[in-house]
């Protein structure tokens, strides 16, 4: 284009197509990720970020569901059966190998978001083959600990952030 | 040279900016079509357009899809006026579209079964391109734009179905979404950005609706491509052989016309007693339970036009990897033309590869079973072994056949095909060809 070819120092002209070039590359920039950025979750969806849950009224053995972000999250009042179960396994055994100590706060309280890890269904309370949950649309097995033991899913069902508030009450989020 | 020129004089070559005139037609019509040529290019391409005198039944699908759009259009522009796009609304707007919009239960069960058609003809538009050959040279970009049709037909139908906002609505949006947390470490971030929330909720809802709708018509788009496409490279027909001349061929009205309206009636006369006489039959019952998202059904099922790739989802009992096979299942039909290299077009003359095609056809409805079936015990074996043909005949058996398979001998013409089919030396479908 610029009959300099033999010299290689850049001419004007050069410079102005790069800078051409930088504006435009940045401009494009601009104006799409708004675009694409209005589709991410929006302030009044973050805002609603925490739940707190009465947990005085679970008995032993039982299991609660609560509303978080628009996702069940299931707490259960363990059995010391289910506590020994989900402890007296090795982590060779688990395909996502995580400590039951380190999933739970108090060991009675098991906290986990209901939300199956293969591909988002609810798993069912008490069925399958490990005591735990049992997920309906594709087979994963889930232990008492919410461990994935069998089936599809890759990990283990996800333990949200929450606090105990006194003896009765969680506060989720 | 001038002053406001910089041209030489041997430089200068005349322009056309203005073209007006050469219209076949006079007064109005030729009026405008001197300035517009649409009545010209109309009957070229639609009147005197020559066509393959050997075309049978098979060939009406192109159209009767076309007519599946339109009335999909038309239908889902008059469910837009009453449909509301919310997660509290949506379940009951449907419901009222179906109890007190005049004439909103026609409207809505149109729509709902029209896609199911819409796949039917589909299948069998694409059943007919694969035994006859249809994607090999010189149709290789229709065969693509074809397949780029296809994805959009099953994005805009998945997200047309979570619109009614039932159960099967609500966990087929979620399962779906969700195909994309599979994608290493962006995946997660991917959903959320998808859902506008932390669960499939209202502004996915909302969004699906627009897209819905964006989809619709992009299909269209993308569809003029394809019939433009084809009047360049002209019809394939049974025999595989080009056309040479008028001898070959007939004008596409009135006989493809005709021959295209009847079987458009046929179809038609089979959709209106679906959709009035069995109207859910091809549909799910768990859609009319209002979606809750704290409880899945105990068996989600896609809609049946999905089964098939639903099967192969989930024969691999890696998250990511079936994915991927999923997704490659079908644009792995992209490479047919390249990967299937025989000379011969048409299956009439392949007798080998004629029995992969039906195999393939047999692989397809077992998936399809397989898919409804939940995903354990033999329905998992079964579900395995057609996955592994489907891969096997685009990836080892289109090449071996293409090498090794010895072609029937074939006429020179298609007169001469003709006249070969009634004197019974080959053997097609009887299919009026
Ligand atoms: C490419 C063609 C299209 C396909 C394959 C398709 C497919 C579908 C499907 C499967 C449903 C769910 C039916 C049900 O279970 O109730 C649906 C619903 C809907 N579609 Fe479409 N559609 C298409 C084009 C359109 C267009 C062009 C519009 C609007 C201009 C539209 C508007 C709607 C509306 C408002 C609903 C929700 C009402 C209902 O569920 O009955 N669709 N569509
Ligand atoms: S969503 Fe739970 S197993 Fe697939």
């Amino acid at each position: 284009m610029d009959k300099n070819n033999n010299n290689s120092k850049p001419t004007r002209r050069d410079f102005i197509y790069t800078l051409t070039a930088s504006l435009g590359v940045l401009g494009a920039g601009a104006s799409v990720w708004p675009i694409v950025s209005q589709m991410n979750p929006d302030s009044s969806v973050k805002a609603m970020s925490t739940v707190e849950v009465d947990i005085s009224k679970v008995d032993k053995g039982k299991e609660i569901t609560v509303m978080w972000r628009g996702k069940p999250v299931f707490i259960k009042r363990r059995t010391e059966d289910e506590i020994t179960k989900a402890r007296n396994i090795s982590l060779g055994e688990l395909p996502h190998p995580e400590t039951d100590k380190k999933r739970v706060l108090k060991d009675e309280w098991l906290v986990v978001v209901g939300i199956c890890t293969h591909l988002g269904c609810v798993p069912i309370n008490g069925k399958g083959e490990y005591g735990g949950w049992f997920c309906p649309c594709h087979g994963s097995h889930y232990d008492t600990s919410g461990r994935i033991r069998k089936g599809p899913a890759p990990t283990n069902l996800e333990v949200p952030k929450y606090k105990f508030v006194g003896n009765d009450k969680i506060i989720i989020g | 040279m001038s002053e406001y020129s910089n041209k030489k004089n041997e430089e200068f070559s005349p322009v056309h900016t203005n073209k007006v005139g050469g219209s076949p037609y006079t007064g109005v019509i030729g009026w405008i079509d001197n300035r517009l040529p649409i009545f010209r290019i109309f009957k070229h391409e639609y009147l005197d357009f020559q066509v393959p005198k050997t075309l049978n039944y098979f060939w009406s699908f192109g159209g009767i899809l076309m007519i599946c759009l339109i009335f999909l259009i038309i239908t889902g522009l008059a469910l837009g006026m009453h449909y509301k796009p919310s997660a509290d609304e949506a379940f009951n707007s449907v419901e009222k579209i179906m109890r007190d919009v005049n004439f909103g239960w026609l409207i809505r069960y149109a729509h709902m079964n029209l896609a199911s058609f819409f796949f039917i003809a589909v299948y069998l538009h694409i059943f007919r391109s694969l035994y006859y050959g249809s994607y090999k040279e010189p149709r290789q970009l229709m065969w693509l734009l074809g397949i780029t049709i296809f994805f959009l037909m099953i994005a805009t139908a998945f997200l047309g179905y979570t619109l009614p906002w039932g159960q099967m609505s609500y966990w087929g949006a979620t399962v779906i979404t969700n195909l994309f947390s599979a994608i290493p470490l962006v995946g997660e971030g991917i959903v959320t950005w998808l859902w506008g929330d932390y669960s499939v909720g209202d502004a996915a809802l909302n969004r699906f609706y627009v897209l819905h709708w964006l989809i619709a018509f992009l299909i269209v788009g993308i569809v003029v491509f394809h019939v433009i496409a084809l009047h360049i490279v002209g019809s394939n027909n049974p025999s595989g052989i080009e056309p040479k001349d008028t001898r070959d061929t007939v004008s596409f009205s009135p006989f493809t016309t005709s021959k295209d309206l009847v079987g458009m009636l046929v179809f038609i006369l089979i959709f209106v007693a679906v959709m009035m006489f069995a109207p859910n039959y091809l549909g799910h019952p768990d859609n009319y339970i209002p979606a809750n998202p704290m409880v899945t059904p105990a068996h989600i099922v896609p809609e049946w036009y999905f089964l098939p790739f639903y099967a192969i989802l989930r024969a691999i009992p890696d998250k990511l990897m079936g994915v991927i096979a999923m997704v490659s299942s079908i644009a792995i039909l992209g490479l047919l033309p390249w990967l299937d290299f025989s000379k011969v077009r048409s299956s009439v003359f392949r007798p080998i590869w004629k029995q992969c095609v039906f195999l393939f056809v047999l692989d397809f409805f077992l998936l399809m079973y397989v898919g409804a079936m939940p995903a354990e015990g033999i329905y998992l074996v079964l579900g395995r072994i057609g996955t592994i043909y489907w891969f096997a005949f685009f990836i080892i058996l289109a090449p071996l056949v293409s090498i090794y398979e010895k072609p029937l001998p074939m006429p020179q013409s298609i007169n001469e095909y003709m006249d070969w089919k009634k004197k019974g030396k080959i053997k097609t479908f009887n299919f009026t060809g």
